[in-house]
């Protein structure tokens, strides 16, 4: 039997006394994307955090190939194979690109294709070009791919993006898209947070929709994406 | 600034200094440009801490001090060669750096300034104190330079050949860390150690690294320091001594490699030079920071680079 590549189990999690997220479920199957949708605060970033180890769950569990994480430091969790391109990029504005990903360099055993400085620069031909420029002088869309590429450098086995395509131009999104898409292909299991719901929709395989912290529908994309009800209720579009 | 630019400055730099011992009237005046240069090794060590790491010390005259007693003291009372007393001395230095790390890195910011700060003062009050070891207020005084590979160290065109190479070794050694995947990490953590976790670092580590890394300079610091005055006191690893090198680092332009050494000679010959004209030389001094911090506040190598980008463009 497969073993699923991200299990989150009943996690409650808090911002102080602030209780945000109850009983949250989400599973990641080996290989495939998960589309995690909500509203502004219905606790998607939350639920990252806390995988990462941001924030402690105070129930319920976390595990990556069947290996428990809940309550390991995030950097304990990215040598695990975790890795997260947070919102907003987060690279480091003074470093050059190739210091950007030099920094998140993990080598890992085993692996057919591992990921190297080289390898992100032919997937992301615009960084091999800017490599000796400070990544604070990035436009956005090379900034998010600059991003996308140093949580490729630790060779992860689970990736999580969140919003990945907050603030770009609609041709730099669909690169985007398409390069989520291919890593898919080459196996990775991706955890998705977008606001964009088409975006969302075309590359899950599988969607959570959260609202107020609690897990609001789940089920496969094509069915979620079919169900008008649930999309008007738990994300007020279409 | 270009890379060529970069490296043409440094060539001139380097023809400069290797003319001085022809240029200079006196072996009076090539020591205090020893003197400078000893420094400059000192002060190039602090900036991995603060330029590289970002945390700034007041205790980093502590292995130049440690070191430089190693040496006074193993070749005077233990009759030690040369050879024997230098790998000794940096490693008491190294060892010195990695307790005081232990230490020091468990605070950030003003806790970590306060805990170097008091490091710094527990040495300069053993060496004070422990007359027996250090020889007191006395200190220690050395009878001769040695003669390392041929060269007879006692001669002082030898002595500043061998300090300049060893200044070269340093900066090169600090550029390749700089341009290092750890010197990455180093300034990553300097900004963003939150980031720096997230990508599956432990920041302490790269921070204790960093500082050891310092501290094993700054030990190279204090056995060129010994061979130079030939005379080792508890003013070598005092709170004057450290908070010069930090004068010296901001002076410069923290983060840059030509910052420090700049920092160094003009606070080394205001020091001696000036001094022997100015009775209130510590008055020129701060009024001479005041000025360059408040017309260019990165310090002078970056200052003038801007203003002679500015002037170009």
């Amino acid at each position: 039997m497969a073993i699923d590549a991200l299990v989150i189990s009943e996690i409650d999690s808090f911002y102080g006394d602030s209780h945000v997220l109850h009983r949250v479920c989400v599973t990641l199957r080996e290989g495939e994307i998960l589309a995690l949708l909500g509203r502004n605060g219905a606790g998607k970033t939350t639920t990252l955090s806390t995988t990462m180890g941001w924030l402690k769950p105070r129930h319920g569990s976390i595990a990556v190939f069947g290996e428990q994480i809940g309550g390991l430091a995030p950097e304990n969790i990215v040598q695990k194979g975790v890795a997260l391109v947070p919102q907003g990029r987060r690279i480091f504005p003074s470093l050059s690109v190739r210091e950007n990903l030099a920094v998140a360099e993990i080598k890992r055993k085993g692996g057919n294709r591992p990921w190297t400085m080289e390898r992100v620069f032919d997937t992301f031909p615009r960084l091999r070009e800017r490599k000796s420029q400070t990544a604070g002088s990035l436009s956005g869309g090379e900034q998010q791919m600059l991003a996308i590429g140093r949580a490729l450098m630790s060779n992860p086995r689970v990736l999580l993006m969140d919003e990945p395509s907050e603030g770009l131009a609609p041709q730099i999104v669909a690169e985007v898209g398409r390069i989520i898409a291919s890593l898919r292909e080459e196996g990775l299991s991706i955890l998705l947070v977008e606001q964009n719901l088409e975006l969302a929709m075309t590359l899950a395989n599988d969607v959570v929709i959260l609202n107020t912290g609690r897990v609001a529908a789940s089920g496969k994309a094509s069915d979620i994406a079919a169900d008008q009800e649930v999309l008007d209720r738990n994300l007020g579009v279409f | 600034m270009t890379r060529f630019a970069s490296m043409r400055g440094w060539a001139l730099t380097l023809i400069a200094l290797a003319m001085l011992p022809f240029i200079l009237p006196s072996d009076y005046y090539l020591g205090i440009a020893t003197h400078a240069l000893v420094i400059a090794v000192l002060a190039l060590s602090l900036d991995i801490l603060i330029g590289q790491g970002g945390m700034s010390s007041l205790g980093h005259a502590a292995y130049l001090g440690v070191s430089a007693y190693a040496v006074a003291w193993t070749t005077r009372n233990a009759g030690w060669p040369a050879y024997a007393a230098i790998p000794f001395a940096l490693a008491l230095g190294t060892l010195t750096a990695c307790v005081f790390g232990v230490l020091a890195l468990r605070a950030r910011g003003l806790g970590f300034l306060m805990i170097t700060l008091a490091l710094g003062q527990v040495m300069w009050g053993a060496a004070y104190r422990w007359v027996d070891l250090t020889g007191g207020d006395n200190g220690i005084r050395m009878q001769a330079r040695p003669v390392l590979l041929g060269f007879d160290l006692n001669n002082a065109t030898n002595f500043y050949i061998i300090v300049c190479a060893v200044l070269l070794t340093t900066l090169i050694a600090i550029y390749k860390l700089d341009h290092s995947a750890l010197g990455a990490c180093l300034r990553g953590t300097r900004d963003q150690p939150r980031r720096m976790r997230m990508l599956g670092h432990d920041v302490w580590k790269i921070r204790f690294v960093g500082f050891v890394s310092a501290g094993f300079w700054g030990a190279v610091a204090g056995v060129l320091y010994a061979y130079d005055y030939l005379y080792v006191g508890p003013s070598a690893l005092s709170l004057p001594q450290s908070a010069e090198a930090l004068l010296m680092v901001v002076l410069g332009g923290a983060g840059t490699l030509a910052g420090p050494v700049a920092g160094a000679i003009v606070i080394t010959v205001i020091k001696t030079v000036v001094s022997s004209y100015v009775d209130r030389w510590y008055t020129l001094l701060g009024l001479t920071f005041i000025i360059v911090v408040s017309v260019m506040p990165k310090g002078l190598v970056p200052g003038i680079r801007s203003w002679m980008k500015g002037n170009r463009a």
